[in-house]
């Protein structure tokens, strides 16, 4: 067993960690931050994604002990200061970029860490973008034009609704 | 102008919030004080003898509770099967146990041999690895003919073999069909296959077993659709639980479309487990354990025959389909390719005689059961893929080939026994036809040529049964269970309300579109409408949610209890104006009596109900709460016309999808938008089978598509935006919505559109390919372009 220290959410955090203890079970088990989902066992799927030091991070490949000492902001920490949604999951809520909620998570950090190096993306480069991020339910159409809308871009032309 | 609210309105749904904000309920979420965890040690062959399993060692390792085999399951009952099928000479399909644990022999890789309950789930996994199987290999049959060919190996020794059912459908019609065969004028003949797949709901299946001593009440938290099905069959037929000593909960479910329908082992083993440790044991399958334990879906092996006159006109259809049981029959696999297969063989075509024979094979394979669509994307397949292929041997336009065959009158009895109640097909390929712009396809195609591409255009139509279904003719037909729906309306003393259903949402928005119903027949706003589900302990016995029946069957049942509810409020109404009752009317949230001014306002009738001081006693009972069971006369048909546009690189065999269009009429919709995202996501779903999904076996019974690393789920750059419209609106007419359900529609309607345009476009680079099966990966287009 290892303590870790970071910080979660702008929030300290400590704990003891097995050496083979993911940042994803750390977080779900031991914080009870249970917005980070685990949705494969091979890295694939994306529903884990949190961020590490500003950098988008699969929490379930990285073990909870590299992360001691980073800041880790997950999706509970997404929101504004106030409670509401923010520009992203507002528009994931505006534009149905969402059905069971359960990739939704991962699909929101991911969408963010794009925005922050790519403020303005093409459609062609949100859906390359979103290849580590797997959905069942929305076939990605609304995941598209929410991330797109979250950028400020028009999403007119994108169909439907 | 659109609505912004009730009915037909596009409201944002009100459980994005907590999804989006990281506060969702899911199953793997619950922990239970002193919880122990499961670790499943699951067979690594695909057949063998179980000679003997030494658990003393794994007994021993720190942290270990206890280690469970199938001795420790004597006693206790299988995993039922909900649905028995007759066969052909009418002898009931042959039904091998199914335990919980496997004892005596292992099936499928992936079964079940021990299980270990430790404190912590690294313990319990730890634990396993010191467990030692003595297992003699037998040979495992895989591929369906093989399995039924003389002499095979048997997956189950006790019976006679290895062919679960031979089903004839419609029997007394085979003569009749073969005779019209015999007189044709052209007969267009096709051997496919229809893919096995694995549903792959985001959410990997979870159980968590509790157990409270001092009242003997076991709950299971799992993530189900449908709660009160797992709550019978695990209670009645495999732990011997009665309903009110037994509560299933199934909170927020991160996707199903069929994986999470059937009872599996894994609900009944916590469950069981709990009781017998005396503490909740919890298990959260991994993603390689949901590839060898999540029932499979399709798998068939099909020949389909269509027979024409000389005008083209359909007069006869055939076929002949291998469907892959697996090892075991799950919940309702038996029912996948006869009941929801063979009543949809008729299609939107008039043809006037249909025959479809279906042999259910087991195989030392994951169980298989319904996914997405369930039978009906099977049947769409063979029927789109046929009349495809005839148009191209008659050398006539397939779409016209299509209307020509089309049925334009209504209600419609098909030859396999049911009966289309409203439907427009030329509408709907009316509209598709508006949304494509065919006449510019010539172009198009010449611009990817031009590039060195093929371009190919594929159009089909599809049909569906949905809002399953009237219970007494699914009970005729072997389901062992009504497939009613019910839902209890309780009003509060202040006039909001809370809506408990036997539906289960996981992931299609019925807490914002139920209360869109009410909120319209009340004329209150739909903030206050509240939806519970996925309970037993506080919802009435509901059947759950599949087979596209939410709305159009628990939406049903709402609206029966809210109408009682209404009836009541307007005596209620009536006696506090000291009018009659038959003078009242709702609107607005208020009731008034007709020719007056005289109003009351909603929440102060329900308040007097409550508080029923000025109160029709020695009529009526004070309180506000009424239930519904609404079972449906018929099937609901939702139908529609999808086209699909591809571009082959001929290098290298890839197909890209540059376009899809759906144009669907499903009746009346509730929310619009929530309804294009459910088409959205079934055309993903029908476009992963056609072009990159498979659940591979080898010959050994080994599964070769264990992960995502092997098994291709679609991503969002393989994947176009799509064009869907549901401006077509027949309404159905036998539930009080008018509604259809559009769930499963996009996953039956698009495999065909695919294939269609991949053979359009490689027949127009003059390949001689006129059928490629799914799915169509660069290799295997490659291959037909090459050989």
């Amino acid at each position: 067993m290892a303590k870790v220290n970071m910080t979660v959410n702008g929030s300290p955090a400590s704990g003891d960690v097995e050496g083979r203890t993911l940042l994803a079970s750390f977080l779900r088990d031991q914080l009870h931050l249970t917005g980070t989902h685990v949705g494969c066992d091979t890295s694939q799927c994306g529903a884990c994604v949190v961020h590490v030091n500003g950098e988008a991070v699969k929490s379930c490949t990285m073990l909870a002990a590299e992360a001691d000492g980073a800041e880790v902001t997950t999706v509970e920490g997404m929101a504004n200061a106030d409670g509401s949604l923010n520009v992203i999951q507002q528009a994931f809520q505006d534009h149905h970029g969402l059905q069971c909620g359960f990739c939704t998570p991962g699909m929101v950090m991911s969408a963010a860490a794009l925005l922050k190096e790519n403020p303005k993306p093409t459609e062609a480069e949100v859906r390359t973008y979103l290849e580590g991020n797997i959905c069942r339910c929305t076939g990605y159409h609304n995941i598209v034009k929410a991330i797109m809308a979250a950028s400020g871009q028009d999403v007119g032309a994108i169909a439907a609704e | 102008m659109p609505k912004d609210s009730g009915i037909g309105a596009s409201t944002k749904r009100r459980e994005d919030i907590r999804f989006l904000t990281g506060q969702g309920n899911y199953t793997d979420d619950i922990n239970i004080a002193g919880q122990a965890h499961v670790y499943f040690l699951r067979s690594d062959i695909a057949h063998g003898t179980i000679n003997s399993i030494d658990t003393s060692a794994a007994a021993a390792m720190p942290g270990v509770v206890r280690v469970f085999t199938g001795a420790d399951f004597e006693g206790v009952g299988g995993i039922p099967c909900g649905w028995q099928v007759t066969d052909r000479h009418g002898e009931p399909m042959q039904e091998p146990a199914h335990p919980v644990i496997a004892q005596g022999k292992v099936r499928h890789v992936g079964e079940i041999v021990a299980a270990v309950v430790a404190d912590s789930l690294s313990q319990a996994r730890d634990a396993a690895e010191a467990i030692v199987l003595d297992i003699t290999d037998l040979p495992a049959v895989v591929d369906m003919k093989a399995a039924v060919a003389e002499g095979a190996t048997k997956v189950h020794d006790d019976l006679t073999s290895n062919l679960c059912y031979d089903w004839g459908f419609v029997e007394e019609n085979k003569g009749a069909v073969d005779e019209a065969f015999a007189n044709a004028a052209h007969v267009t003949t096709l051997e496919l296959v229809n893919n096995r797949l694995v549903a792959n709901p985001m959410e990997p299946r979870v159980a968590v077993g509790d157990y409270t001593r001092h009242n003997d009440e076991s709950t299971l938290y799992t993530t189900s659709q449908n709660p009160h099905v797992i709550r019978l069959l695990m209670g009645a037929f495999v732990l011997g639980i009665p309903e009110h000593k037994l509560r299933v909960v199934a909170p927020d479910v991160g996707g199903g479309f069929g994986a999470k329908i059937f009872h599996y082992a894994e609900e009944a083993f916590c469950t069981f487990a709990a009781k017998a440790c005396n503490r909740a044991v919890k298990w959260t399958s991994s993603r390689s354990e949901a590839f060898m334990s999540d029932a499979h879906g399709r798998d068939h092996v099909s020949k389909i025959e269509l027979a024409l006159d000389a005008e083209n006109n359909f007069t006869a259809l055939r076929t002949e389909t291998y469907a892959n049981m697996g090892a075991y029959l799950s919940t309702f696999a038996p029912s996948v390719p006869t009941w929801l297969h063979g009543t949809l063989m008729a299609g939107n075509y008039k043809t006037p005689l249909i025959y479809v024979n279906v042999k259910a094979v087991f195989t030392n394979t994951v169980p298989v059961d319904a996914y997405r669509g369930a039978g009906r994307p099977e049947a769409t397949y063979q029927l789109e893929r046929v009349v495809d292929k005839a148009a191209r041997e008659l050398g006539v336009d397939p779409v016209a080939l299509r209307r020509q065959n089309f049925v334009t009158e209504f209600p419609y009895e098909t030859p396999v026994a049911v009966a289309y109640d409203t439907g427009d097909y030329h509408a709907t390929m009316d509209q598709l036809e508006s949304m494509i712009d065919r006449e510019g396809f010539a172009a198009r195609r010449a611009a990817s040529e031009a590039n060195g591409k093929l371009r190919g255009l594929g159009v089909n139509c599809y049909i569906e049964a949905c809002g399953i279904a009237p219970s007494n003719l699914v009970g005729q037909l072997g389901a062992r269970a009504g497939l009613y729906e019910s839902a209890t309306v309780r009003v509060n003393a202040t006039g909001g309300l809370v809506v408990m259903t036997g539906s289960h949402s996981h992931g299609q928005g019925h807490e914002t579109s139920f209360p869109q119903v009410i909120a319209e027949m009340i004329g209150i706003d739909e903030s206050m409408v509240e939806i519970v589900h996925g309970d037993t302990a506080n919802t009435p016995m509901g059947m759950g949610t599949y087979g596209s029946r939410s709305i159009a069957v628990g939406g049903s049942a709402m609206v029966r209890a809210a109408e009682k509810i209404i009836a009541k409020t307007k005596k209620i109404a009536a006696h506090l104006m000291e009018a009659s009752e038959a003078d009242i009317e709702l609107k607005d949230g208020a009731f008034s009596v007709a020719g007056t001014d005289k109003s009351v306002a909603w929440g102060d009738v329900c308040l007097a109900a409550y508080v029923p001081h000025n109160y029709p006693l020695e009529d009526i009972e004070p309180g506000l709460e009424e239930t519904a069971f609404y079972d449906p006369a018929n099937f609901t048909y939702p139908s529609g016309a999808y086209a699909c546009e591809v571009e082959i690189d001929p290098e290298t065999g890839k197909v890209t999808i540059e376009s899809f269009a759906a144009a669907d009429d499903f009746g009346n919709v509730i929310n619009p938008m929530i309804v294009e995202g459910q088409v959205h996501g079934g055309l993903a779903q029908g476009i992963g089978q056609a072009l990159l999904e498979a659940c591979a076996y080898d010959e050994n019974g080994q599964l070769l598509t264990g992960s995502y690393m092997d098994y291709a789920m679609p991503r969002a750059d393989d994947l176009p935006n799509y064009q869907v419209d549901h401006s077509c609106v027949t309404p159905c007419t036998h539930n009080p919505l008018g509604v259809k359900g559009c769930g499963e529609a996009g996953a039956i309607g698009s495999p065909p559109a695919v294939i269609n345009a991949v053979v359009d476009a490689l027949q127009s680079g003059g390949h001689a390919v006129d059928h490629i099966d799914m799915p169509v990966s660069p290799s295997r287009v490659w291959s037909a372009m090459n050989s």
